[in-house]
C-alpha cells in the first residue's frame, strides 16, 4: 500500500505492517479528537518514523496514487483537524 | 472508527474526484495540470537564481572588506616602521572591527549557500517529477478510464503541490535571509560611499591614516633627497651611486591580495 507523508513524498509499505501502523493511527485520532497536543505530536512522530522505517520510498519518477495520507512531521493538531474538516486537503 | 491517515486518504480522494469531475475531458485536465507544473517549476528556478545573485553580491563585498582589512594591516605596519605607534594602533583597531564584519558576513554567506543548495535540490526533484508526469501522461490517457486518470492526475499534482509548499518555505527563508543581507550590504555600500571604508580602487578620497602616512613618508623622502645631495657635493661617483641605490629602496610595496570566495 502506498502512503504519502505530506511534504515528504510517497512510501510503499507492505500490508503485513498495517496492524502496527493502524494501532498508532487510532491512537493519533483519539489524541486529535481529545485535543491532546503533546500526545498528538508524539504519536505522529512515532507513526511517521514507523512508516519510514517499514516502507520503501517511491522513486521520483513514480506516479502512483496514495491510498493513505499522513500529515507532515511539523503539523500541529489544529492544522490536521482543519484538514479533516469540510474544506479537506485540496480545494474543490 | 478509522484513523487519521485513512480519513485523510478518503477525504483526499473524494475531494480530488469532486475537483476533477468538473473537467469534461481528462486529456484537457492532464495538459492543464502539466502546464501548472511547468509554471511552478519556473517559479522555483527564479527563486534559485535570486538566491544565487544575493550570494554573489555577498562574495563581492567580502572580497572588498578583506582587501580593506589587508590594506589597514599594511598601513599599521608602515606607521610602526615610521615610529608612529598611535597611527598603527588606530589602523589595527579599525582592522579589528572590519574583521568582525568579515566574520559575520562569512557566516551569512555559508547560510545562504546552504539555502541555495537546498533550493537547487528541490528544483531538481521537482524537475524529475515533472519529467515523469510528462512521460507518463500519454500512458495514463491510454490506459485508464477517465475516473482513474483523474484520481492519478490529482494525486500527482498534489504531490507536486506539496513539494512546492516545502520549496515555497525554503524560498521564503532564503528571501528573508537575502533581505537581511541586502540591508547589510546597503549599509556597507553607504560606508564605502561616505569614505568611512576607503574602497580599493584608489579612486576614492584618501583616509586620514593614509594622509598622515603620506605626509610622514614625504618628509622621509625629503630627508633622503637632502642626504643624496650632500653625498653628491661631498664625494665622487661612487658616493653618488651609493646614494641613488640607497634611495631606490623601500618603495617596493606589494598590493594586498584579497581572499576570494568564488564558488566552484
Amino acid at each position: 500500500m502506498i502512503v504519502r507523508i505530506m511534504g515528504e513524498g510517497q512510501v510503499e509499505v507492505a500490508d503485513s505492517h498495517f496492524p502496527e501502523l493502524n494501532r498508532l493511527d487510532d491512537e493519533l485520532l483519539a489524541e486529535l479528537e481529545g485535543g491532546d497536543e503533546e500526545g498528538f505530536r508524539r504519536t505522529l512522530g512515532a507513526l511517521l518514523d514507523a512508516v519510514r522505517r517499514l516502507g520503501t520510498p517511491l522513486p521520483d519518477d513514480a506516479l502512483e496514487p496514495s491510498e493513505l495520507i499522513l500529515p507532515g512531521a511539523g503539523a500541529a493538531l489544529d492544522e490536521v483537524r482543519e484538514m479533516l474538516s469540510d474544506d479537506g486537503l485540496i480545494p474543490g | 472508527m478509522s484513523g487519521v491517515m485513512k480519513r485523510m486518504g478518503m477525504i483526499f480522494r473524494a475531494k480530488a474526484n469532486k475537483a476533477l469531475d468538473r473537467a469534461e475531458d481528462p486529456r484537457e485536465t492532464l495538459d492543464y495540470s502539466y502546464q501548472k507544473q511547468l509554471e511552478l517549476l519556473q517559479k522555483v528556478r527564479r527563486g534559485v537564481a535570486d538566491v544565487a545573485t544575493s550570494r554573489k553580491r555577498l562574495e563581492l563585498q567580502l572580497n572588498q572588506l578583506q582587501g580593506q582589512s589587508a590594506k589597514l594591516e599594511d598601513q599599521g605596519r608602515k606607521a610602526l616602521a615610521l615610529g608612529r605607534e598611535d597611527l598603527a594602533r588606530e589602523a589595527l583597531s579599525r582592522r579589528a572591527s572590519l574583521q568582525q564584519q568579515v566574520s559575520d558576513l562569512e557566516v551569512q554567506h555559508q547560510t545562504l549557500q546552504g539555502e541555495e543548495e537546498k533550493l537547487t535540490l528541490a528544483a531538481q526533484r521537482l524537475q524529475a517529477k515533472v519529467d515523469a508526469f510528462r512521460t507518463k501522461k500519454e500512458t495514463i490517457k491510454a490506459t485508464y478510464t477517465a475516473a482513474q486518470a483523474q484520481t492519478r492526475i490529482a494525486e500527482s499534482f498534489s504531490g507536486i503541490s506539496e513539494e512546492m509548499s516545502d520549496v515555497g518555505l525554503a524560498i521564503q527563508r532564503a528571501e528573508d535571509k537575502t533581505a537581511q543581507l541586502q540591508a547589510r550590504a546597503g549599509a556597507i555600500d553607504e560606508l564605502l560611499a561616505s569614505g568611512a571604508l576607503d574602497d580599493q580602487s584608489g579612486l576614492g578620497s584618501k583616509d586620514d591614516i593614509q594622509a598622515e602616512l603620506d605626509r610622514l613618508s614625504g618628509g622621509t623622502d625629503v630627508e633622503l633627497e637632502l642626504q643624496r645631495m650632500k653625498a653628491e657635493l661631498a664625494g665622487g661617483p661612487s658616493a653618488q651611486q651609493q646614494a641613488i641605490e640607497g634611495g631606490a629602496q623601500g618603495n617596493g610595496q606589494q598590493p594586498p591580495t584579497p581572499h576570494r570566495f568564488d564558488k566552484q
